[in-house]
């Protein structure tokens, strides 16, 4: 079984870290999985998106026609990933940059204010990471404790200082989810990956 | 013989040990055979022998490691740098050469021989330039002179359709990597003497540690240029050297002496004490006149 | 992760037992480039373009760390002489591009095979022709297989399809390119080379060969001259004669594939690389759907894997290709099985990749079109004849093979492992004290099983 999540939005706001992470804690998790930036020219300011596969064998394809689950960030990307989730899907939308609907009503969306949570936790570049806890409050893909741990080994290792404010942006991402209203059912992804992994 | 043979015989002139005794592939005249000597004597004299890497073009001297005894690796056409380069940074023992025409490292090689160069790698370059492409038959190369007859500018190269000649010493004498630079001939013996002189400089600048080098030969192809070989030298130093003077370009060894009338303001090395300076040698021509 | 009891008992060995080895998330540019340097890669010789930069980079960090040699060239022509040069005196040497970089270093490839110069080249693709695109890619397939230089020459090209097999056949690249005195290239794509995955650090450095005709400066002995030139062509056409011979060596001797889920497929996914990954994943989808689906992934492109092909198109009665290009190794898969058998193809182009949906409507059509199922007829083919011993001037001769033939493991369920992880093979002679099969630190064979839990 293979489950599929995007990150998507502008580039420096750390899309490909969140997947990073999310890919170190899968694997931490004895998992397989892989890791797929989206490579431009655009270094800075453009799109960005990866994808992360996480499954309980080799992944097979690494390209991905209908991911389970979507993080957007930006308008451009809810528009290009919105369509795209496979039905029962996740899709978790930054509210604080969009404002557009994604007009599905097949998929369990949750719309987080990124922002004021980066803010709050001390750095409100740390979108990412009140997103990531989102995912994963949300679906329960990786236990959190493993989110916890990729990020002592992702950031701590380069940015010990930092560490505090990420676990923190973690964790209020967390729970925005877990105490915010469900807007749609699809429980699907969740459910069933929790067990395997 | 009946001439009596004296007692200590005093040995002023011999073939080097590696110059090996075979007839060159070289048509009359030429003079790479000079020009092989006089490396295979400066190699000798340092004691560099045993553990020269040497670099073949491709060009009329792709033969050259018939007739120098050294390790030689063929390189593609003016990809020589490059292959020293490589050489030189796996082994940074050896004592590594590149021997070019004008074809190769004017032509097709100017962007190897440019970052050599820029780099600074510890390499000599033997740069032999007769003006032409003589193993393809004789066509213009860049070093063409203006006006100068070939196969491939048979109304004599003309500026409008086919440019200027290519000073690629001078071009490379302004980069800091490069420790010596210089142009000599093989057109008379005193010539030749300098010419020994700057390729000794050159080796030792490597030996040294201290950049890269080039000495650029003038030299003849009566073949190309279509004259005897008598002509062909009378040309080189009449004519030749009108476009490419003799002398130092730039040396920024240490100890070098500074501060000619020459030297070239702005080209001393950063961090180094000594400027480039030129150092004309006296023009053949302007002696005669 | 479970820890090994401490040993006590000195007359208790667990020789043999080892911790599971800690997995890292690696980039498979990075993967690449450290499973190099922990092969003994004496020198690298780069120059920027994408989608292989970071493997630049990463030996521009690490190279001097470990003090050996590492250039940022002038042009990928400076790199690939560089690596000439590094590699005629004898250096163990690396140098890595993309599609318009390597188009460049045709010139040397041709030279290098020419004279017999050790090195290994990886091609991370991505979109052509021209300056293309920078998505992933396989368009450079006859590149690698049939053409770069001119002149009559082959060099080995090996596919990895994951990162950590990438990282072994670094090692083996080194390996062929010393034995066999010849460049070898790694076909990898823009995905391969970008995506992370999780990686064993299991490294390999395979032993130094004496090499008696590398340029040291010729002192008290002959001088040696590394060459193509051979002016006359007596003298030529007995070069090319002694280099086919070594071709031929290595297409007898080197042939690397895998195989899954081939043992009652009557269908059969041709397919190496990124392209192999898409076909597992249709694979899946279409055996869910109730085709017999199964894969054949070459890992040696050249020399290409035909009679082990051959042998598997027997038992099916349709052939698809699947490709990141408009269809180039479809035309080896042709030549291989000989007409007898419906060979279709399925490819995207210009760093596009076939989703496993289309990949499985492509298996329907191949389905409902395809001949009925051969199986009965079986031809025996002969089996490929890795008894002989090679000739390989001037190296030692090939040693004779430790086992018997038939361990290619046709209907093996191996794929995604390298082959020897699974499969004995007899192939390479153990020169150097420990076979394919043997771990660095001298382990027993390994198993799937071994992976870690991963499967």
């Amino acid at each position: 079984m293979e489950r599929s999540i995007v990150f998507a939005g502008f580039g420096g706001q750390g899309i490909l870290f969140a997947g990073h992470v999310l890919a170190e804690a899968a694997m931490n998790a004895g998992a397989e999985v892989i890791w797929i930036p989206s490579y431009g020219p655009e270094m800075r300011g453009g799109t960005a998106s990866c994808t992360v596969i996480i499954g309980d064998e080799p992944i097979g394809s690494p390209i991905v026609d209908h991911p389970d689950v979507a993080v957007v960030f930006n308008p451009p990307s809810l528009a290009k990933f919105a369509p795209m989730v496979a039905p029962g899907g996740v899709l978790i939308v930054n509210d604080s940059l969009v404002e557009a609907p994604s007009g599905r009503d097949d998929v369990d969306e949750i719309r987080i204010r990124c922002t004021p949570l980066a803010r709050e936790a001390g750095d409100d570049r740390l979108i990412n990471v009140v997103a990531l806890g989102a995912l994963v409050a949300r679906t329960g893909l990786v236990p959190p404790d493993r989110i916890r741990e990729a990020l002592h080994a992702i950031v701590g290792k380069k940015r010990p200082d930092a560490l505090a404010v990420d676990l923190r942006a973690f964790d209020l991402g967390m729970a925005a989810v877990a105490s915010g209203p469900r807007e749609a059912a699809g429980r699907a992804v969740a459910e069933e990956a929790t067990a395997p992994l | 013989m009946t001439a009596t043979v004296p007692a200590a015989p005093r040995v002023i002139y011999q073939r080097p040990a590696r110059l090996t005794d075979v007839s060159t592939r070289y048509c009359p005249g030429c003079g790479h055979g000079i020009i092989h000597r006089l490396v295979a004597e400066v190699l000798e004299d340092l004691g560099v022998d045993g553990r020269t890497i040497a670099v073949a073009p491709v060009g009329c001297s792709v033969f050259a490691y018939e007739y120098l005894a050294y390790d030689w690796c063929e390189a593609p056409h003016g990809r020589a740098p490059a292959v020293a380069t490589g050489i030189r940074r796996v082994r940074p023992d050896a004592f590594v050469l590149t021997y070019q025409g004008d074809g190769d490292l004017a032509a097709i090689g100017t962007g190897e021989i440019v970052h050599a160069a820029a780099r600074g790698e510890l390499i000599t370059a033997i740069f032999v330039n007769n003006g032409i492409y003589g193993m393809t038959g004789g066509q213009m190369a860049p070093t063409t002179l203006v006006g100068q007859r070939t196969t491939s500018s048979p109304t004599g190269r003309d500026v409008r359709a086919a440019g200027y000649p290519v000073p690629m010493t001078e071009m490379l004498a302004v980069l800091p990597g490069v420790a010596f630079a210089a142009r000599g001939s093989i057109a008379d013996p005193s010539a030749i003497g300098r010419t020994k002189s700057y390729i000794r400089k050159a080796c030792e600048a490597q030996i040294r540690g201290e950049g890269f080098a080039i000495v650029e030969v003038l030299s003849n192809c009566p073949v190309g240029w279509g004259m005897t070989a008598q002509e062909s030298i009378r040309y080189l130093q009449d004519v030749v050297v009108q476009t490419y003077p003799l002398g130092v370009l730039v040396d920024r060894r240490s100890g070098a002496q500074a501060g000619s009338s020459g030297a070239q303001a702005g080209a001393a090395r950063p961090g180094t004490p000594s400027g480039a300076t030129r150092q004309a040698e006296p023009h053949p021509a302007g002696q005669e006149a | 992760m479970t820890t090994p009891a401490p040993v006590e008992d000195p007359s208790f060995s667990l020789a043999g037992t080892r911790e599971p080895p800690r997995r890292v998330l690696m980039k498979g540019n990075e993967a690449i480039a450290e499973a190099a340097i922990q092969a003994g890669c004496d020198a690298y010789f780069g120059y920027p373009i994408t989608p292989q930069a970071e493997l630049l980079e990463w030996m521009a960090r690490r190279m001097p760390e470990e003090g050996r040699a590492f250039v940022q060239a002038e042009s990928e022509l400076g790199a690939i002489n560089m690596a000439l040069g590094a590699g005629a005196a004898g250096a163990r040497v690396l140098v890595s591009s993309s599609g318009p970089g390597v188009s460049l270093m045709a010139e040397a490839m041709s030279y290098m095979a020419g004279s017999e110069v050790p090195m290994v080249l990886i091609n991370v693709m991505r979109g052509g022709p021209g300056l293309g695109s920078i998505g992933p890619s396989q368009s450079d397939y006859f590149q690698a297989v049939k053409g770069h230089g001119h002149g009559d020459y082959r060099v080995p090209v090996l596919a990895p399809s994951s990162i950590g097999e990438a990282m072994e056949l670094v090692a083996t690249a080194f390996e062929l390119a010393e034995h066999y005195r010849t460049p070898v290239i790694i076909l990898a794509d823009g995905i391969m080379g970008q995506a992370m995955e999780p990686v064993e650090q299991h490294y390999r450095t395979p032993a130094r060969q004496t090499a008696a005709w590398a340029l040291t400066g010729a002192d008290g002995r002959e001088p040696r001259v590394v060459r193509s030139l051979h002016l006359a062509p007596e003298e030529l056409e007995e070069h090319n004669a002694h280099l086919q011979e070594k071709f031929h060596a290595i297409a007898e001797h080197e042939v690397r594939w895998a195989g899954e889920r081939l043992d009652d497929a009557d269908l059969v996914i041709v397919a190496y690389g990124t392209a192999a990954r898409v076909a597992r994943t249709a694979i899946a989808r279409a055996r869910a759907a109730g085709l017999r689906v199964g894969l054949f992934r070459p890992i040696s492109l050249w020399p290409f894997p035909s009679a082990e092909l051959a042998s598997v198109a027997d038992r099916a009665r349709g052939l698809l290709v699947v490709e990141l290009s408009a269809g180039q190794m479809v035309e080896d898969v042709r030549l291989a099985v000989g007409g007898g058998i419906p060979v279709a193809f399925e490819g995207r182009t210009g760093g596009m990749v076939p989703s496993p949906d289309e990949v499985v409507e492509a298996l329907r059509e191949l389905d409902a079109t395809g001949g009925p199922l051969r199986r009965r007829r079986v031809r025996r083919r002969p089996p490929i004849p890795v008894s002989g011993t090679g000739h390989l001037h001037p190296h030692e001769p090939m040693a004779e093979p430790e086992t018997g033939h038939d361990a290619l493991s046709i209907f093996g369920d191996d794929a995604w492992m390298p082959h020897w992880y699974t499969v004995p093979v007899p192939t390479r002679p153990t020169r150097n004290g420990h076979g394919r099969g043997q771990g660095r630190n001298g382990s027993a064979e390994r198993r799937p099983d071994d992976e870690g839990g991963s499967r």
